[in-house]
């Protein structure tokens, strides 16, 4: 069973409250990109067994979007943090780094 | 206009403990910047309940606050009241970037009590339920078994679950196999 904190209503809600939203941090591209551009949009995606950074909404609950920092393999939780930013935070970056050190996903380190 | 009624009509089941739906009760969803003077004014001017902290219910009777989200209130008032506090609310709010909306119709109201209703809510909700955890006041939004509800602790220990109106004859059912005689587990 997944446990993840909401960051919004302070909720450690579990996985039966939560809808998964898919990758984090994906940059649109939209009217007026190439054919490359919309299709990494569309279709491209990590697939890491490891560190991944994803969406999640907490839908019965307080229904805001927000993100999780975990691990693929262990299912372990680094740290959740809101939906207002383009990249994980500096202390979502190292409490990741604490457990996995060197970890890099997309463009993040 | 036709006589308003409530979802299942007072409709009411005793086991383990009293489960009641409590008729028809007027519900106004506020969302806005909660910090702001307009939004405060708005939602403690129609129910004289002081603004919620996170997660908490400020409720009398049919009056009350509910905290939904760190944007929303769920602002309780008497049903035959509606229409006046909602063109209140939206006076007061103003110019204020917000939203002011009866949803009363749209919602049914039960009430859990009895010793063991923790126990009951416990068998339907991912909510920890431990005195400790969860005691009067605190509010919260969640799911009842396959459906969402929000419910508060009263300061006599009964819940208040709100759900929505389409949903309400399986919620009332819900709580009534939870309230089954016989079906206390005692783990509170
Ligand atoms: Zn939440």
């Amino acid at each position: 069973m997944l446990i993840l904190h909401c960051p919004y209503c302070g909720v450690d809600a579990d996985e039966t409250e939560l809808a998964a939203g898919g990758e984090a941090h994906l940059k649109r591209f939209g009217p007026g990109s190439s054919d490359d551009e919309l299709h990494g949009y569309l279709f491209t995606r990590e697939n890491p067994k490891g560190v991944h950074l994803e969406r999640w909404r907490h839908a019965s609950g307080c229904g805001k979007w927000f993100h999780a920092a975990r691990c693929t393999a262990t299912l372990e939780v680094f740290g959740t943090y809101k939906a207002q930013v383009s990249g994980p935070p500096q202390e979502i970056r190292d409490a990741i780094s604490a457990k996995r050190p060197g970890w890099s996903w997309r463009e993040f380190s | 206009m036709s006589k308003p009624v409530s979802a299942l009509m007072g409709a009411a089941y005793d086991g383990i403990v009293r489960v009641e739906e409590c008729g028809l009760q007027g519900m106004i969803t506020l969302r806005g910047d909660l910090a702001s003077k307009p939004v405060a004014a708005a939602a403690t001017g129609a129910t004289g309940q002081d603004m919620p902290g996170q997660r908490r219910a400020n409720v009398a009777g049919q009056s009350g606050l509910c905290w939904m989200s760190p944007d929303e209130l769920l602002v309780l008032v008497p049903h035959a009241e509606v229409g006046d506090k909602l063109a209140a609310m939206t006076k007061a709010l103003g110019n204020a970037h917000s939203l002011a909306v009866d949803v009363s119709d749209a919602r049914a109201m039960f009430r859990v009590s009895g010793a063991n209703a923790r126990e009951v809510m416990a068998k339907l909700a991912p909510v920890d339920f431990a005195p400790g955890a969860f005691g009067p006041g605190d509010f919260r939004r969640s799911r009842l078994a396959q459906v969402a509800g929000a419910f508060w602790m009263e300061e006599d220990g009964s819940f208040r679950i709100i759900c929505f109106r389409s949903v309400a004859d399986y919620v009332f059912k819900l709580l009534k196999v939870a309230a089954q005689p016989g079906s206390a587990v005692g783990v509170f």
